[in-house]
């Protein structure tokens, strides 16, 4: 699976962060970074969840 | 969902009135099986679209379509107070009543203070905080003592004082002003002198931060915006108002309510005392079981727009009901039963799309400070009057209790 973040629509509500830190990140002024673009296992699974959960729908999943 | 539907609007204005805290109104879960978007009449005459759907109101907040902007016509005025509109006329608009990229450059300003990290620089304050003022219970002679004084008003109160950067001996200002704009027994007039006053209060001390900043949000966001060119007083006396209100009584209802819930059920209060690791799934069902802000989320369409089966036209008004939409058993199983091990993280109570709640990791970090410590630190703590004699928010616009008697 492959994410894509669009740090343009953040609203920087950090949801994604506490749902997979491992994958999730954000600057200093609270947008999202990526920490990688190709979770795998656990955190695949944790990061399918935040992306149902951003606000904004900044987060994009791509198969496989 | 038949056409006519939405041509009959139900007879009671709403919002209805909470009468019980724990359930939601039986007309609510009418309309939203029969019709998760119709038409209601406001309290105020009006009518506005009342959306009670989960996947209709997420579908509304995440559409830009859908504006924010109070000073819109068709914007509804829920509650059908006459000076509402005219309040958002008067100054720069807060970022919540602000849409598109006047919003975002707004919210992006400020968006720094509030990140995970920076959150978990504050915990141990937060905690000194929650501490001090169960310190104060503990001492005190004199049972029942009302929590809602006691610890759920004072402790958001500080905690965003000391965000802003308000120094010690102005909190007296800054707490019995905003005490007095939340309490029943403050008549209206003087609640609005009250709200002036913290107006009044923030400017004074803006002006003072532009001299002699300190390592505080205001005092950073006057170094941004001299980076930027000019200070901006007026915007950023929007935000540091918009921060104290936003930030206080809903954090301060959600506490009341939540002790409230966590001493009616002793089983679950077991729960996050033997493992405090329970606590943050515990916080979102609570979070999403008295959804407080059952009808502060309002939109006018800027365009028509399908959804949930109807058409809402260009300026007609919506109401996203959050506790119709965190009640929907689509969304959560069984869906009045408060459980707080399930998963509740989706709830709509800090809003969804692009104006989801800015506050919204300061509250999870302070509801769960206040309540792992409160039930530590007091195990024997118990509501002194029955459920039923304690004076709910019935008619407000955020939801909550007014006072919460309790012993030990
Ligand atoms: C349990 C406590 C809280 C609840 C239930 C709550 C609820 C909400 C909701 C529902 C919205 C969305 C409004 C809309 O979409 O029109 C919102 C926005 C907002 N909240 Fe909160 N809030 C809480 C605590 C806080 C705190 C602690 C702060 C500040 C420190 C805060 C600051 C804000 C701000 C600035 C906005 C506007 C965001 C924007 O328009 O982009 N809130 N809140
Ligand atoms: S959940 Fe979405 S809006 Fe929130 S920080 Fe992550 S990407 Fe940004």
């Amino acid at each position: 699976m492959r994410i894509e973040a669009d740090t343009e629509t953040c609203v920087g509500s950090g949801r994604c962060v506490l749902t997979e830190p491992a994958v999730f990140d954000q600057d200093d002024d609270g947008i999202v970074v990526l920490l990688t673009d190709r979770p795998a296992g656990r955190a695949a699974a944790r990061a399918r969840q935040a992306a149902s959960l951003c606000p904004s729908r900044a987060l994009r999943l791509m198969e496989p | 969902m038949t056409p006519t539907d939405t041509t009959q609007p139900p007879d009671q204005p709403f919002p209805l009135a909470r009468s019980c805290p724990f359930t939601e109104p039986e007309p609510y879960t009418r309309l939203r099986e029969q019709q998760p978007v119709s038409k209601v009449r406001l309290r105020g005459g009006e009518q506005a679209w009342w959306v009670s759907g989960y996947a209709e109101a997420r579908a509304v907040l995440a559409d830009r379509r859908f504006s924010s902007d109070r000073r819109k016509d068709g914007y509804p005025n829920p509650n059908g107070d006459p000076r509402f509109r005219e309040r958002f006329r008067t100054q720069p608009p807060p970022m919540v009543s602000l849409d598109g990229t006047e919003h975002a450059a707004v919210r992006r300003s400020v968006l720094g203070e509030f990140t995970l990290k920076r959150l978990s620089a504050l915990r141990p304050r937060i905690q000194q905080i929650v501490d001090r003022f169960i310190d104060e219970m503990l001492a005190c002679d004199s049972r029942p003592v009302d929590l809602v004084q006691a610890l759920s008003l004072p402790v958001p109160s500080l905690v965003i004082c000391e965000l802003l950067g308000v120094p010690y001996e102005d909190h007296d200002c800054f707490q019995s002003r905003t005490a007095a704009m939340t309490r029943r027994t403050v008549p209206p007039a003087e609640r609005l002198r009250a709200f002036d006053e913290l107006q009044a209060c923030l400017a004074a001390l803006l002006t003072r931060k532009e001299s002699e900043p300190g390592d505080d949000l205001l005092s950073r966001q006057i170094a941004q915006q001299r980076e930027q060119g000019a200070v901006d007083h007026a915007r950023l006396l929007s935000t540091a108002t918009g921060l104290l209100v936003a930030g206080h009584e809903t954090t301060a209802n959600m506490i009341t309510l939540g002790v409230l819930a966590l001493l009616e059920h002793p089983g679950q209060r077991a729960l996050l005392t033997e493992d405090p690791g329970s606590t943050p799934a515990a916080v979102e069902e609570l979070l999403r079981f008295f959804s407080i802000g059952d009808t502060v989320i309002a939109r006018v369409a800027t365009e028509d727009v399908r959804v949930g089966g109807v058409t809402i036209k260009a300026n007609e008004g919506v109401i996203v009901s959050v506790l119709s939409a965190n009640r929907d058993p689509a969304a959560f199983d069984d869906p009045a039963e408060l459980n707080p091990t399930r998963a509740a993280r989706h709830h709509i109570s800090f809003g969804y799309g692009p104006h989801q709640c800015l506050g919204q990791n300061l509250a999870r970090l302070e509801l769960r400070i206040v309540f792992d410590t409160l039930f530590r630190r007091i195990p024997g703590l118990r509501l002194a009057v029955p459920v039923d004699e304690i004076p709910f928010k019935t008619d407000a616009t955020v939801y909550g209790a007014h006072e919460l008697p309790v012993t030990w």
